[in-house]
């Protein structure tokens, strides 16, 4: 009986020394994000993304194979943590990357840098992260969240419109969305209205808007209810009435669902399919050649997080124990992003530009596309940075 | 004053929407007493297959009327293959069940049209808007959803109160026992029963198909409301159900259309902006937990 246990314990620490030099052959990136529920179509969009960047870099990075190990967080910040903690202490991985969900991405990043691993965040942007609790460890290859808010108030605001009625889901992000939208548009607001979250059926809402009669409305809807909400604006005969602005709410992944009601929608954002920069062209042309439609910014910040891994390892030629090493490499943003050249805050997230995009018919017969119009923000800054200790 | 007829209207079509779930639900738990979680799965069914059919036929009539038989046909085929099981099972089992069976038609779904929402068209001649009086013109579409609720409701009322069907539910409502004992095939009942009930969320389903977003696990956001309804009428009665469902339906939307400014009045614009959208999306809950207290049966409680 002793024997046994000690021939086992053997055997487990003969296990552990094993480890740490089997996955030096390797690097292992642990990639979150949600693929299951209907949520699952971002995480679908990020997933094709990953796997098209690991491709395009021959599944190598600095000649190592790249193992990539995939986590469903199931939009909710337990499990996110625990699929984490999964892929740190069952893996041990040497990045953790995706997280869709800012209340997710609280949960999951603090656990990653917590246990001395890199996280490259794809998508969430909480202020938190960029402000008081950045880190060294943690980067992100999207945007600080209120930044795009903040493209859209700006551009109203300089465009001089007036009398914009207001409308988000009553949750912590939509009402971000409203802070950051009114950071910079100083204009007047005829009502400010939250509408529950996960609401399907605003006919109530649009029937109080019309009868307010403003100049011009602005919404934050994403994922389905952005659906039931576009639908129903341009079923109501609003569309034509009232122009609409909004962000996060027309994307490539509900345009196939709302079609001709996305017509003539007007959002913010950093990057469109159709800039003109190799890295993007290549993306997307790949992308939609492999997948028969056009990537969403989801897939391209999920893109770019491989491709600032890859700097990274490439940096440090490998050796994927200098650390310090690669978050060196990693500030410098050295790499074809699909957004072109972009550099990194103090705090870890893009100094970058955001353009106004508008959807306009897309080649005869197909779905509606985002075309860029103009420039809103050159090199814009989050506005959190300076609460960010982190001096480099 | 335009404004309150065009939101009563809104809350009228909100109503009959819920009805058609909830007419279908509040049977099969007071005739079958099974409670099941997955009726938000057929109202799913029947978006999909509607925007199916339309396409596929070119003919929206034609593709409704496919769309209906389909979800009897899928209503019938659960109820044989999986719920016959577990009538005789307590609450608990079938609330297991039927949740297994939500992810089971949502995985379909995703499995059969992918994750992604869906488009699902709406023919030309029913855009547009209808002048009903002057200066309120209101969606033909949803007026045409109005009709249609109010049309399916007599049929029910009628089906129920004067045929022999209608008497068989009545009687299997409030007492089972005592229908099968006086020779009733109780089997067969339960199997109409719930094939109609299906039948029934999905012609909601089909309805909703062209406004709201057509996705895996639409069915889930809009059950929690359908339960509310079937609590407020009374579990079992049709009646309740066309009750409830049309005051949740005018309590909801009047409630997030005019909740906020009322307040206003009474308090401070901020107070009623930070309690107003708070306050409305609670008001049916709050009104449920009225309706509990006061009438613990529901307000047409069908067993005595």
């Amino acid at each position: 009986m002793l024997l046994h246990k000690a021939v086992l314990a053997g055997l487990v620490a003969g296990l552990f020394a094993a480890a740490p030099a089997l996955s030096q052959q390797k690097v292992k990136i642990g990639f979150i994000t949600t693929l299951s529920g209907p949520q699952g179509v971002i995480g679908n969009d990020m997933r094709n993304s990953v796997e098209l960047a690991l491709d395009h870099l021959g599944r190598k990075m600095a000649g190592l194979p790249v193992e990539i190990i995939y986590g469903d967080d199931q939009v909710k910040p337990d499990v996110g943590k625990q699929v984490a903690d999964e892929m740190l202490k069952k893996h041990q991985v040497n990045f953790v990357s995706g997280v869709i969900w800012s209340n997710v991405m609280l949960a999951v990043s603090p656990t990653v840098t917590g246990a001395g691993t890199l996280m490259v965040g794809t998508n969430a942007g909480p202020n938190q992260l960029a402000g008081k609790d950045c880190n060294e460890r943690h980067f992100t290859t999207s945007w600080q969240n209120d930044q795009t808010p903040e493209a859209m108030g700006k551009y109203m605001q300089e465009a001089g419109i007036n009398d914009v009625y207001v409308m988000a889901p009553n949750y912590a992000a939509g009402k971000d969305m409203l802070n950051g939208f009114k950071r910079y548009y100083k204009g007047r607001i005829v009502d400010e209205v939250f509408t529950r979250l996960g609401q399907t059926d605003y006919q109530a809402e649009l029937s109080q808007l019309r009868a307010k009669n403003p100049k011009a409305v602005f919404v934050f809807y994403p994922g389905g209810m952005g659906i039931s909400f576009l639908r129903q604006y341009s079923e109501a005969g609003l569309r034509g009435q009232f122009p609409l602005y909004s962000v996060y709410t027309v994307d490539e992944l509900s345009i196939p669902a709302v079609k001709h009601a996305a017509l003539g929608q007007l959002e913010t954002r950093y990057w469109s399919p159709d800039l003109k920069n190799p890295a993007n062209q290549k993306f997307v042309g790949d992308y939609q050649k492999k997948h028969g439609r056009p990537p969403s910014f989801y897939g391209a910040q999920s893109y770019d997080g491989m491709m600032l891994i890859d700097s990274a390892v490439r940096a440090v030629k490998g050796n994927l124990a200098d650390q310090k090493g690669m978050i060196a490499a990693m500030r410098k943003a050295d790499f074809n992003s699909t957004r072109g050249k972009f550099s990194y805050n103090t705090n870890h997230h893009p100094i970058q530009n955001f353009y106004l995009l508008k959807a306009v018919a897309g080649p005869s017969g197909k779905d509606p596309v985002m075309e860029i119009q103009k420039t809103v923000f050159a090199n814009h800054r989050d506005s959190f940075y300076k609460e960010c200790a982190m001096k480099w | 004053m335009i404004l309150i007829i065009e939101q009563i209207l809104n809350g009228l079509q909100l109503g009959v929407m819920l009805f058609l779930m909830a007419a279908g639900l509040t049977l099969v738990f007071g005739i079958m007493n099974l409670v099941n979680l997955a009726h938000g799965a057929l109202y799913m069914v029947g978006a999909y297959l509607a925007t199916y059919f339309f396409q596929a036929t070119g003919s929206f009539v034609l593709g409704v009327a496919l769309a209906l038989a389909g979800t009897l046909a899928v209503g019938i085929l659960t109820e044989l293959v999986a719920l016959r099981t577990l009538y005789e099972r307590d609450h608990l089992d079938q609330v297991l069940a039927t949740f297994g069976l939500i992810l089971i038609f949502n995985e379909l779904i995703a499995m059969l049209w992918g994750r992604a929402a869906i488009y699902s068209a709406l023919p030309e001649y029913l855009q547009g808007h209808l002048e009903i009086a002057a200066g309120l013109r209101y969606p033909l579409y949803r007026l045409l959803i109005i009709v249609v609720g109010l049309a399916v409701a007599a049929a029910l009322w009628y089906v129920v109160v004067r045929t022999r069907l209608g008497m068989l539910i009545r009687a299997g409502a409030s007492n089972r026992t005592m229908v099968a004992a006086l020779g009733i095939n109780i089997r067969l009942l339960y199997t109409v029963v719930f094939g109609f009930g299906a039948a029934l969320a999905g012609l909601a389903g089909i309805m909703a198909g062209p406004i709201y977003a057509v996705q895996p696990g639409m069915g889930e956001l809009v059950l929690i409301q359908v339960f509310v309804v079937i609590v407020v009428g009374g579990i079992g009665s049709i009646r309740g159900a066309l009750a409830g469902a049309l005051i949740v339906g005018l309590v909801d939307t009047l409630g997030r259309a005019f909740l906020k400014p009322f307040l206003a009045t009474v308090t401070t614009p901020s107070a009623a902006d930070a309690a107003g959208p708070a306050l409305a999306s609670m008001l049916i809950y709050l009104l449920m937990a009225v309706v509990l207290a006061l009438r613990p049966e529901g307000l047409f409680a069908s067993r005595g």
